[in-house]
């Protein structure tokens, strides 16, 4: 079997169906916000013009939802196939979150969602915009669980390895579900969903104005997309700044690749902008980045909200060196050290296999001691040497740059809109501003998109974070296998895409030459 | 439909029934939801892909696969990730 083919092919296809997944799902979870708004000022106004306006943004979230729903399914048939290692190894940590997603999403699409479509005459205005909030608050909270099992990948908190059973086991269900790192995480991946949204929201509008199509009903959706499209990207931005923290306190290392640092410093600026050199290796004297553009205390302030603070380099890490502010030397955990201990927790791993199916108690007593000494950088014993335990400083470098450039422009554009609105309402007429917010649309699905690659990519090779490496992790199976169902889900799910931006184009064309708000 | 004469369970039978057919739309969505489901469950798990650790017989056997798989993944394999 060659494990390095099985290893890429399976990343590659975990990979296509997660990002093809994220492109349903931060529309479902932002758009049902903004449903929620528009019907909530029918509810106070009882204005029709408010429920139409609902209705036409409902059918669209619908038709997202209806793309998206199980298609996260997918993802768990690759745990059981290509990553059986890993999901045997994860134990109940990851089962437990992704069942209660499971049966959160499914009561909450067979009751509420049932509700918001089919009871406009068959319940109440009150308890039908009810269920429109539940909708939109399950939606939001279903991605809890998802995004706990992602945060103790990169975070592993609250549980302890049963070297009998061969998995780790929860000894503390808080410090997974309220750690810090899914905390912010969750946080953050919702609130870029409310400036995805919104951007949505805006993109359509705008195009109704170029179409010269129901002015009055693009101009209010335009508005209240917006608002939650400014709030949503500020609120990201803030989140994200406490994302940086995290993955400073964390996982250095992805810091360190993510701004293509090799050599840290007390002061560390940030790079706006670079090309990576792709010939650099830890430890040469090669430039690290082409062009730089950076920004004096950039990293240290994003890292540590200390602009005197020291950020590691990916050459510090290896070597186990950190500075204090007066530039003293600090020595932390070297990664030759980590790879010696985590091949020791190897080997007391089988020591104590060995032991217990001898019944020799004591040496299995000893075996288990140091194993759970060493555990700690279990998965470095993995590797031949340090450099193997580095992420791709290419793919993260862009990938940071890209979401936050976009995110940036984002910003902007809901400022300029927000001014544009209440300052400049005749700029709405101007079609240079209806295709600056159409091509947004791409753009703010690229910016989403950047921000995952960044945090499963910056956390490579490793699938729990220090524990567990790629070629551990996957399943034993021919790569040809791996090949094969990454074809069938390419195809698949770009039928499906090619099928909602199909059903959505011929609904917003249809519905627009109506009149939306009746 | 009279909804008041009859129980809980007729109601909400009703509810969803009459939301069902009432469907314009969500039509064309409940098709592609079926399509997709069984090119999901029916071709895709079936055929291709099997739970690997579901072969086997018991948690002990399971645990003592994956104790092999990781004792055998040696410091010889050398995983490279090529950078762009």
């Amino acid at each position: 079997m060659d494990l390095l083919a099985t290893v890429n092919w399976s990343r590659a296809q975990f990979a296509l169906t997660a990002m093809y997944h994220w492109l349903f799902v931060p529309l479902t979870i932002g758009l049902a916000l903004i449903v929620a708004i528009m019907e909530t000022n029918y509810y106070r106004t009882r204005d029709e013009r408010w429920k139409g306006l609902t209705k036409f943004w409902m059918a669209l979230f619908g038709i997202n939802f209806a793309i998206g729903v199980a298609t996260g399914l997918i993802l768990e048939f690759e745990f059981g196939t290509n990553w059986s290692n890993y999901s045997w190894f994860v134990g109940d940590i990851f089962g437990a979150p992704l069942a209660i997603e499971g049966i959160f999403a499914f009561f909450l699409e067979a009751t509420f969602v049932a509700v918001m479509f089919f009871g406009w005459k068959k319940v109440s205005p009150g308890f039908h915009l009810a269920s429109t909030w539940l909708t939109a608050f399950g939606v939001a909270l279903s991605a809890w669980w998802i995004l706990v099992a992602n945060a103790w990948m990169q975070y592993p908190v609250g549980m302890e390895f049963d070297p009998d059973q061969m998995r780790n086991v929860m000894t503390d269900f808080s410090a997974v579900a309220l750690s810090p790192v899914a905390v912010n995480k969750f946080f953050h991946a919702v609130f870029s969903t409310w400036t995805l949204a919104g951007v949505f929201v805006v993109g359509v509008s705008a195009w109704l104005l170029w179409r010269k199509r129901n002015i009055e009903a693009a101009r209010m959706s335009l508005k209240i997309g917006t608002w939650v499209g400014l709030a949503g990207i500020v609120l990201t931005l803030w989140t994200g700044d406490g994302s940086a923290v995290n993955v400073a306190k964390v996982q250095p290392m992805k810091l360190a690749a993510m701004e293509g640092l090799y050599d840290g410093k007390v002061g560390q600026e940030l790079v706006g902008f670079g090309f990576v050199n792709t010939d650099k290796k830890p430890g040469d004297d090669l430039p690290a980045i082409h062009a730089e553009i950076s920004i004096p205390y950039g990293l240290s302030v994003l890292a540590n909200h200390d602009p005197n603070s020291f950020v590691p380099g990916i050459n510090d890490l290896i070597k186990g060196v950190s500075l204090t502010p007066q530039g003293d030397t600090i020595n932390t955990v070297s990664y030759a050290e980590r790879i010696s201990m985590g091949r020791e927790a190897r080997e007391a791993l089988a020591a104590y296999s060995t032991a217990r199916k001898s019944g020799d108690e004591s040496a299995a007593a000893t075996a288990l001691k140091t194993l759970r000494d060493n555990y700690k950088y279990f998965g470095y014993g993995y590797f031949d040497e340090p450099a193997d335990a580095v992420p791709p400083v290419a793919i993260t470098f862009y990938s940071f740059r890209v979401m936050v450039i976009t995110g940036g422009y984002l910003l902007l554009l809901f400022v300029m809109l927000i001014f544009v609105y209440y300052r400049k309402a005749e700029f709405l007429e101007k079609p240079w501003l209806h295709w600056v917010c159409i091509i947004s649309i791409p753009l703010v699905w690229i910016c989403s998109q950047a921000g995952w690659v960044l945090a499963e990519v910056g956390r490579q090779p490793w699938t729990i974070q220090d524990l567990l490496p790629v070629q551990a992790a996957v399943s034993a199976i021919p790569s040809g296998n791996v090949v094969l169902t990454f074809c069938l889900f390419a195809l698949l799910f770009t039928m499906l895409l090619a099928a909602e931006i199909s059903i959505m184009l011929r609904y917003i064309s249809r519905k627009s030459k109506t009149n939306i708000m009746e | 439909m009279v909804y008041k004469t009859m129980n809980l369970f007729q109601r909400i039978y009703h509810f969803y029934a009459d939301g069902f057919r009432g469907m314009t739309v969500g039509r064309t969505l409940w098709i592609v939801i079926i399509i997709k489901l069984v090119v999901m469950f029916a071709v895709i798990r079936l055929f291709f892909m099997p739970d690997i650790l579901g072969g086997y017989d018991n948690d002990t056997e399971r645990a003592e696969a994956v104790r092999e798989h990781l004792s055998q993944i040696n410091n010889r394999i050398n995983i490279k990730i090529k950078t762009i």
